[in-house]
């Protein structure tokens, strides 16, 4: 009876599950898609604690109430924390599925290694590397997002490097087919955590040569890896359920990581070993072109001037917390008559979806957020181009220059609009690296400073009575 | 004894339904889709309750008991802030 009720929940947890995510293809029905995958989540949850296998209900229950202890206030949050608060829970995730694999070996080695058959073995060897390297790798991730001093912003690379990470995959891989093969022999047991700690250095390792303008893409893989390792699960369980939701979550991570894939014209081999803009760097421009400074009167008044502004937000934005502000200055100038688009580029900010969170906190309308397939053709009518903290995604190099980095890679044409405003946070380079031609155009005017400062700069012109 | 074929043919056809439902979801929700997925994939829970609360080693149900934190973290975390990112477009 209790078996029954216990598939049943399963059926119904997994019909939920989908409702949930075909939910999510609007806005308006998102909400509900939320309440789906909760109610599916408690059947599923109930339906395995009725079962009669469970007997110690005590540390169920501690380790439940832990997880709400800390998983409500990492639900608070701010926004623009919001990656690596993602990159946390792939760790967990991955944390997660070593664990219960490492758990069950050792279950079975111990009841009878008869148990371990190559199914289950192949299934657990999967698991277990696939979890462990979802762990460090996420955390990783998050610390780079979180900017933790220890941990270096900028991507580490060194001769070899590829070598030495796949050395260390590879070296993981053949021990596991080994376990496979000899699930129990008097080494097995030791070879085991050989096996783990080959997967959380290599998780380590992957993520060091990474810098942050690969964070969508590398956040994405990490989300399918996460998935795939309850898929293994659910393999080793005999758990059809965990194999849906898993496959579910290792999708969705699939084809954000190909969206963002694309997005920068490169293969996922390349994000992952390619370590972005570090080699390149020394290459910048020698005749270097002088920045024209504008000062906030002078950009107040050509915003005011102008029919259709684009702006085009960054990461810098998200950094300086800017977005409020920004729903300011959009709030004073669509009141002047003047049209106002946002310029979403696909990898803008750290991880899929990024800026429309942050601009959809501001309150601003998401249908005045367009997406760059559709904005590029408007960037001729328009009359300001206003960048907040965005720089790759704008820089025009992409277009022709081969040796640059971000070569081939589709970019908002800022440039196409009449006059550009750069808002920027000092006069470096950008996070590849890479210098910006955009920034030293004739029609370029640089704002510098923190982007919350400047454009509470520009929406004092307006509201002050600067302007009239 | 375990159907493995039938697992396999469960994964092949939820990863095909996952794609199709997910190439649908709006641009705009990608940031609480990632967070929705990840609460989802925490269904690793059933798998973790099993281990902390069955007649096992205590070794093994400590493994399972930590598992168990981790997954509930993430369901815990995952629904609400997607419930707070969505709540934020829905205004509108």
């Amino acid at each position: 009876m209790t078996h029954a009720i216990g598939q049943l929940g399963a059926i119904a947890a997994t019909a939920l599950f989908i409702f949930s995510l075909l939910w999510m293809s609007d806005p308006k029905t998102a909400r509900r898609g939320v309440a789906a995958g909760v109610v599916g989540m408690t059947i599923a949850v109930l339906a395995t604690w009725i079962q009669p296998e469970i007997v110690h209900h005590a540390w169920i229950l501690v380790a439940i109430v832990a997880g709400f202890l800390v998983g409500v206030p990492l639900s608070r949050v701010p926004l623009t924390a919001v990656p690596q608060r993602t990159a946390l829970s792939h760790a967990f995730g991955g944390l997660a599925a070593g664990l219960v694999g490492t758990a069950k070996y050792y279950l079975w080695l111990g009841e009878g290694p008869e148990l371990l058959t190559k199914f289950r073995m192949t299934a657990l060897v999967a698991e277990v590397i696939l979890g462990f390297l979802t762990f460090t790798g996420s955390l990783m991730a998050a610390g780079k997002l979180q900017e933790i001093r220890w941990i270096p912003q900028r991507p580490v690379t060194y001769a070899g490097q590829n070598l030495v990470n796949l050395g260390i995959l590879a070296l993981a891989v053949i021990l596991g087919v080994l376990l496979i093969a000899y699930p129990a022999a008097a080494w097995s047991g030791f070879a085991f955590p050989v096996v783990i700690v080959l997967a959380l250095l290599f998780g380590v390792l992957l993520i060091i040569p990474i810098g942050g303008a690969d964070m969508p893409t590398v956040i994405s893989i990490l989300n399918s890896y996460a998935g795939l390792a309850a898929v293994a699960m659910g393999f080793v369980l005999d758990n059809r359920l965990l194999v849906t939701a898993g496959a579910l979550d290792g999708s969705s991570g699939l084809i954000l990581s190909i969206i963002m894939c694309r997005a920068m014209n490169r293969s996922f081999t390349n994000v992952l070993f390619g370590a972005f803009g570090t080699v390149q760097v020394a290459k910048a421009n020698e005749d270097q072109k002088e920045w024209k400074q504008e000062s906030p009167e002078g950009a107040a008044q050509l915003l005011e001037q102008a029919r259709l502004v684009v702006i085009i937000p960054g990461y810098g934005m998200a950094v300086a917390q800017a977005q409020h502000k920004v729903r300011e200055l959009y709030d004073q100038l669509t009141k002047r008559g003047v049209t106002v688009k946002f310029a979403i580029h696909p990898v803008a900010g750290r991880m899929p979806g990024h800026m429309n969170v942050l601009l959809a906190e501001a309150e601003i309308p998401y249908s005045a957020l367009v997406e760059m397939d559709e904005i590029n053709p408007e960037m001729p009518q328009c009359d300001v181009a206003l960048v907040i903290g965005a720089n790759d995604v704008v820089n025009p190099a992409a277009r022709y220059a081969k040796d640059s980095p971000i070569f081939g890679m589709p970019i908002i044409d800022a440039d196409k609009a009449k006059t550009v405003l750069a808002i920027k946070r000092s006069k470096k380079q950008g996070f590849a690296g890479i210098d910006n031609e955009l920034y030293v155009h004739d029609k370029t005017w640089m704002l510098f400073g923190d982007a919350k400062g400047v454009i509470g700069d520009l929406v004092k012109q307006f509201a002050g009575g600067g302007l009239h | 004894m375990t159907d493995y074929w039938s697992m396999l043919f469960v994964f092949v056809l939820a990863t095909f339904i996952g794609l199709g439902v997910i190439r649908r979801v709006s641009r705009l929700l990608y940031t609480p889709l990632m967070s929705l997925t990840n609460a989802i994939s925490a269904i690793a829970v059933v798998g973790s309750i099993v281990v902390t609360g069955a007649d096992y080693p205590t070794g093994i149900r400590i493994l399972g008991a930590v598992a168990l934190f981790a997954s509930v973290t993430n369901i815990v975390s995952g629904f609400l802030i997607t419930d707070r990112m969505i709540r934020m477009f829905k205004k509108q």
